[in-house]
């Protein structure tokens, strides 16, 4: 007869300075291809909404490119490209405001995990990112035949009503680190990529361990190039944008 | 010269019993019976009233509903960023309503004002009538209502609790406790009226009548404890009233948002609550001193006159509110508060910011400091109406007007309503329908505590000065 023990639950939001999984995006780089976002919608099973909803602006994409410019027509500049995804912010701003835990912290990968059959819909996680990352699906959008062959086993396909997001495409860091773990070894730089890093042609993600000081993405964040997505509001997110270069 | 004082003072005495209620005496039985009998009678207009409320309540609010929930959300105007829209706006609206019929009864009796007598019970119906709309928007807002018991911390084999971390469960909790305190601070003073109408009625009312009434005749003993339980909860609805909306405006100052993380939003929102709810209880003693028999002897003029007083100064109170979160705000000098600002005035619906700054606070402001105007029922419904229109805008403005936009100006867009509107509809029919029914269910005035003011009251002449006196009945 041994006593059943039960984890206690403890809520910690404070920060974690380093975090564990970060990606950096060379803006300098970044064509605007929209690559990343096709592959995201593919690996993550992310439903077409369609010409009406798309263009009400309920286009489901875990990232997205955000074009600038400066300027009047015809002085127009344009600034660089911006792709946005979940930023997996260390003190994310969306966690403690889910009334029943669907958002909540991975003490392990130290992500931001959105736990679909949890979820409610009050869509308060969403109004309160400060980076507008957050998709909801609106309806139970169509897969027509032969669109079901193409779903992703290892992603949960949504219902309506519910709140998803970037992953880091984390079904590919847990399959790496099972491997990993199965050959005796730690995973290694570079090992695991998500959708958007490995679809990208010009090479301006970079994916990787931001507690290891000799990965690449590492040694990237840390370059002077790097800046965080409004920095001063203290969410630590584990995204860097590098721009500004030659 | 004593013939023409003692005529003055006939004079007097009868100008008093004509204005107040409590110094014009009827008999028991005869008050009674006028009760039952605005509760017996109805018209064919109230008939035809009632039969098309419940037409609307069935399409708009449970047939759209219905539809909303086969179909998910898509079919409602809320969409990126703005993901809280038009069935947040109600919620917030009509907890607001309902606010105020609890507090300015729990108020008036805490602090022993006569003239609140007749009304107290009309003001306590609009308060559970209100919150079950406000309890039906938030489940229309939510993506998967049918989980919404996930938000009550009941005992689970999974061991999965709410996130007391987050306003929306405090939000959840408190009103929760607004619906049962406010519900049981009706049922109280309601248990003599009912004992009342039981000894009255016959057939099934008079089994609903008996039921509810649970056992009571009147002792001593009885009395005594219901007044203690009144007493009680008449002191304790008091904060608990300030607390939920208080809890109600943390949705939205504790979020990181342009416009929203305002620090004075809690008794702004307190504020503004009481600013609806009390134009709210005037609008609906008008109607009901309109429509239902014998009413115009129990909601006199002196019941407007006071409560146009009270809306002129929360009137003034939420002027002071709105321009201290206005002038903290721009000064912070942020720059998306200060773009989100300007589109409050000069966006595509700045016409609305201006309407409510005409409907809550100039309109009052310029009307209710007259005698005249206020002792007037359909200026008094106007201008409550005015205020109504003004505070939902109120809510619109810092709900989906507010959320258009946020730090990533990649992202800004307008929203377009969409079954909101129905379901918005569906809900002021049904708030109307209950309480229509209820008017014919229970008294509407408590006429216990109408009988108690009478007694309570007397006129007296010393010397040639008309003199009225209250006696302390507990």
């Amino acid at each position: 007869m041994s006593e059943k023990k039960i984890p206690e639950f403890s809520a910690n939001w404070s920060a974690e300075e380093q975090g564990k999984w970060g990606l950096v995006v060379d803006q300098d780089l970044c064509t605007g291809c929209q690559a990343c976002v096709t592959a995201c919608a593919m690996e993550n099973n992310i439903p077409f909404v369609g010409e009406e909803d798309a263009a009400y602006g309920r286009a489901m994409h875990w990232i997205r490119i955000e074009r600038f410019w400066e300027g009047v027509y015809p002085e127009v500049k344009a600034t660089p490209f911006q792709p946005v995804m979940c930023q997996q912010c260390g003190a994310a701003p969306c966690e403690p405001v889910c009334p029943v835990f669907a958002s909540v912290h991975s003490q392990a990968e130290q992500l931001n995990i959105q736990v679909y059959n949890r979820c409610v819909g009050t869509r308060y996680c969403a109004n309160n990112c400060p980076y507008v990352a957050r998709t909801f699906n609106w309806r139970d959008y169509e897969r027509p035949e032969p669109l079901p062959n193409q779903l992703n086993p290892d992603v949960t396909v949504r219902r309506r009503g519910i709140m998803e997001k970037c992953t880091f495409c984390v079904q590919r860091i847990k399959r790496a680190e099972d491997r990993a773990k199965s050959e005796g070894r730690e995973v290694y730089d570079g090992e695991v990529e998500p959708a958007c890093v490995q679809a990208c042609p010009a090479e301006a993600l970079t994916f990787g361990r931001l507690d290891d000081p000799e990965s690449a993405v590492s040694k990237k964040a840390r370059s002077g190039r790097g800046v965080k997505l409004l920095e001063d509001l203290g969410t630590l997110p584990h995204v860097t944008y590098l721009k500004g270069g030659a | 010269m004593s013939a023409t004082h003692a005529h003055e003072t006939d004079h007097e005495l009868e100008h008093l019993r004509r204005e107040h209620l409590m110094l014009d005496p009827k008999p028991r039985g005869e008050m009674n019976r006028m009760i039952m009998e605005a509760m017996h009678t109805t018209s064919w207009r109230f008939r035809l009233t009632f039969a098309f409320l419940v037409l609307v309540v069935l399409v708009c609010l449970f047939g759209v509903w219905g539809y909303m929930i086969a179909e998910g959300l898509g079919v409602a105007g809320v969409t990126v960023p703005i993901y809280w829209g038009i069935f947040l706006v109600n919620t917030v609206f009509w907890i607001g309503i309902s606010h105020a019929g609890t507090f300015v009864s729990a108020l008036l009796r805490v602090f022993k004002a006569e003239y609140r007598r007749p009304f107290t019970r009309a003001a306590e119906l609009m308060t559970t009538f209100g919150l079950v709309q406000a309890g039906l928007s938030i489940f229309f807002h939510m993506g998967r209502v049918w989980l919404s018991y996930w938000l009550f911390p009941y005992p689970n084999e999974r061991q999965l609790w709410p996130n007391f971390h987050s306003p929306l469960s405090w939000d959840f909790l408190a009103i929760n406790t607004y619906l049962m305190a406010s519900t049981m601070y009706l049922f109280l003073p309601l248990i003599p009226d009912l004992a009342m109408a039981r000894d009255r009625s016959t057939g099934w009312r008079k089994v609903f009548y008996r039921i509810l009434s649970l056992g009571f005749r009147g002792t001593e003993g009885e009395w005594a404890h219901l007044r203690i339980a009144m007493n009680i909860f008449a002191f304790a609805i008091l904060p608990v009233m300030f607390s939920v909306h208080t809890i109600v405006s943390w949705d939205f100052a504790a979020a990181m948002r342009p416009g929203w993380s305002s620090t004075i939003f809690g008794p702004y929102f307190v504020v503004g609550a009481l600013q609806s709810g009390l134009s709210a209880v005037a609008m609906v003693l008008v109607v009901v001193r309109g429509t239902m028999k014998n009413m115009k002897y129990f909601i006199r003029p002196e019941v407007f006159d006071a409560l146009g007083k009270l809306m002129l100064v929360i009137s003034m109170a939420w002027a002071y509110f709105f321009f201290n979160d206005y002038m903290v705000q721009w000064y912070g000098g942020d720059k998306f508060t200060d773009a989100l600002l300007h589109f409050h005035e000069e966006g595509p619906l700045g016409w609305m910011w201006f309407a409510m700054l005409i409907l809550n606070v100039a309109v009052p402001w310029l009307t209710l400091w007259n005698k005249k105007v206020r002792r007037t029922p359909w200026a008094i419904f106007a201008i409550g109406l005015g205020v109504n229109v003004a505070m939902w805008f109120e809510r619109y403005i810092i709900v989906p007007i507010s959320l258009t936009i946020n730090r990533m100006p990649f992202t800004w867009r307008e929203h377009v309503p969409g079954v909101e509107i129905p379901l918005g509809i569906g809900t002021l029919a049904f708030f109307i329908l209950l309480y229509m029914a209820a008017s014919k269910l229970v008294p509407l005035v408590p006429v216990w505590e109408v009988q108690e003011g009478q007694l309570a009251h007397s006129v007296r002449k010393v010397g040639k000065e008309v003199v009225v006196s209250v006696a302390d009945m507990e």
